[in-house]
């Protein structure tokens, strides 16, 4: 909140004020045991007092973005004859996903400038300030592409669906193999690459049930978790066979 | 049926994962072994982190052993005295080994240290079954009786002798706490068992009698693996039920179909069948070592944890 009334002061809001009011089908996601991702219907609208101005096309730009943590990319390369890991860097905070829709292609969407100062576009959403090897952007580069294998980074160029410069609607797809933690959409407003307006939601995502169970008791009472482990494996292997034995006869 | 499992964060399908654990249950009661050193690579190859893959593996034999060590304790077919100095060899070596795991796993080098304990101990172990197979194979065409082994000297002159009783045999407690220790390396490193180092060393090298070395392989593996789990779930975070639970159900049912198949082939067959697994296996995994990766990129957690 404090950001966003920083860029509002900033930035103020042109005569023609436009807003962007923005919802998202689902601002609770449960990672269950059979959890195999979600989908989310983001839409909203443009509200404004007076008539769309002439000066350009208004433009929508969605992002979507999961916790951001350190991360280390690692290079493998040929030694010994065999290929290991030889260099790392140290990615000071990735998001754990993070997904951009637009309206329109990019250079039409958001200035260069823009991005810089919003962190919008995936490499910028990125921070890699420690990076000290050589050509540290192909380790930022090769986490894209390697996230983006995964599902967990997501490039929506012209996916968004905007009429008559006033609704929009998108949907975006959050694969099955996500972190939980606490998510934020960002909607930004722009006409001529500038930012217009700007509105956060939040989604939060959790694991419940036994898939929240069992990650928190294996963090916080990890000898408990261990031994629980031990005991259910070895019920559950004599239970089978047990089960195996009346089974035959 | 994808499950997601808690620790592993991956979402797998559970009818793979079942199916996965009853294809390495046929075959380790076809040959009767314990089946984690197909089992771990195996999962590494579906995608299992292998942090996750080593830790889960140790927690299923602890599963997978107990029954079998039960039986054996049941008909007295267990050297009691021979299994705690084993033991406490391997309690010392499962603690060396999940440092070594810690350590490499800081630096990243964590997956080349269990591939490649893979791709040595498999290649030798089956490699060396594959030519004794072939050598008793041809020598039973031939009519030649098989070799006999015998004793390495060496265990007869070192200091520290005990008498173990159930074995009839007076060795000293060095070679056996030895061979704990590697034991315990190994389970805490690779996620196995170790039966396959240790049942060929109790044999030839320790002496022991063919009918109590299973029984006290098995009670010192439920053991050893069950304290590699417990380190590994305390400082790793790695151990992940759902995944050790469908395997386990998995492998018991394969095991008794394995064990039935088994009983109708011939030991020697039995042996070049499995030692071609191994090679198979440690040759999929040295390729992958080889041959220039596809992706030579990886992620890993970040320094900051």
């Amino acid at each position: 909140m404090l950001r966003l009334a920083l860029i509002l002061c900033l930035f103020p809001a042109p005569l023609s004020a436009e807003e962007v009011v923005a919802d998202l089908s689902q601002s609770r996601i449960s990672i269950t045991t059979d959890f195999d991702g979600s989908e989310i219907l983001i839409f909203g609208a443009v509200r404004r007092e007076t008539p769309i101005p002439a000066e350009g096309p208004l433009q929508v730009l969605i992002t979507v973005e999961g916790p951001s943590e350190p991360i280390s990319v690692r290079r493998k390369a040929r030694r010994y004859g065999i290929w290991i890991n030889a260099d790392a860097v140290e990615v000071d905070s990735a998001p754990s996903f993070y997904a951009v829709a637009t309206s329109a292609p990019w250079s039409e969407v958001i200035s260069d400038v823009e991005d810089l100062r919003h962190d919008i576009s995936t490499p910028r959403a990125i921070r890699s300030v420690g990076a000290t090897i050589a050509g540290s952007e192909d380790f930022t580069e090769a986490l894209i592409r390697i996230r983006t294998g995964q599902d967990l980074y997501q490039s929506g160029i012209g996916t968004i669906k905007f009429d008559r410069q006033t609704l929009f609607s998108t949907s975006m797809r959050l694969p099955a193999n996500l972190h939980e933690g606490d998510y934020r959409a960002r909607f930004f407003l722009t006409r001529n690459g500038q930012v217009v307006d700007m509105f956060e939601a939040a989604i939060d995502v959790r694991k419940v049930g036994l898939e929240r169970f069992l990650f928190r008791l294996s963090r916080e009472n990890p000898l408990i978790y261990g031994i629980m482990s031990l005991t259910i494996a070895i019920m559950a292997g004599w239970g089978a066979s047990a089960a195996f034995r009346v089974f035959r006869t | 049926m994808d499950i997601y499992l808690p620790i592993a964060e991956v979402s797998v399908d559970a009818f793979l994962l079942l199916g996965l654990g009853g294809f390495v249950g046929i075959l380790s009661g076809m040959f009767g072994v314990g089946g984690g050193f197909l089992m771990t690579p195996l999962l590494f190859f579906i995608g299992i982190p292998p942090a996750v893959a080593v830790a889960t593996e140790a927690n299923q034999i602890v599963a997978s052993s107990f029954s079998g060590a039960l039986a054996h304790l049941k008909r007295r077919t267990v050297d009691l005295k021979m299994g705690v100095v084993l033991l406490a060899g391997g309690l010392v070596g499962a603690v060396l080994g999940v440092q070594i795991f810690n350590a490499l796993k800081a630096v990243g080098q964590v997956e080349l240290l269990v591939r490649l304990s893979y791709v040595v101990f498999l290649g030798t172990i089956g490699g060396i079954m594959f030519v004794e197979s072939l050598k008793t194979i041809r020598r039973s065409r031939t009519g030649r009786a098989a070799q006999r082994y015998r004793k390495i000297p060496l265990v007869n002159v070192l200091p520290f002798k005990v008498k173990f009783r159930t074995s009839g045999i007076y060795i000293s407690v060095i070679p056996p706490v030895a061979v704990g220790i590697l034991v315990g390396v190994l389970a805490a490193i690779m996620g196995v068992g170790g039966g396959f180092i240790m049942v060929p060393a109790m044999i030839y090298v320790l002496g022991m009698p063919t009918k109590v070395v299973v029984g006290t392989s098995l009670f010192q593996i439920m053991f050893v693996t069950g304290f590699a789990t417990l380190l590994h779930a305390t400082t790793n975070y790695t151990v992940d039920v759902i995944l050790a639970v469908l395997l386990l159900v998995g492998g018991v049912v394969g095991a008794q179909v394995g064990t039935r198949i088994g009983a109708r082939l011939q030991a020697e067959q039995l042996r070049i069948l499995l030692s071609l697994i191994a090679l198979a296996v440690c040759g999929k995994l040295a390729l992958d070592l080889l041959v220039e990766p596809s992706e030579i990129y990886s992620l890993g957690a970040g320094a900051g944890h």
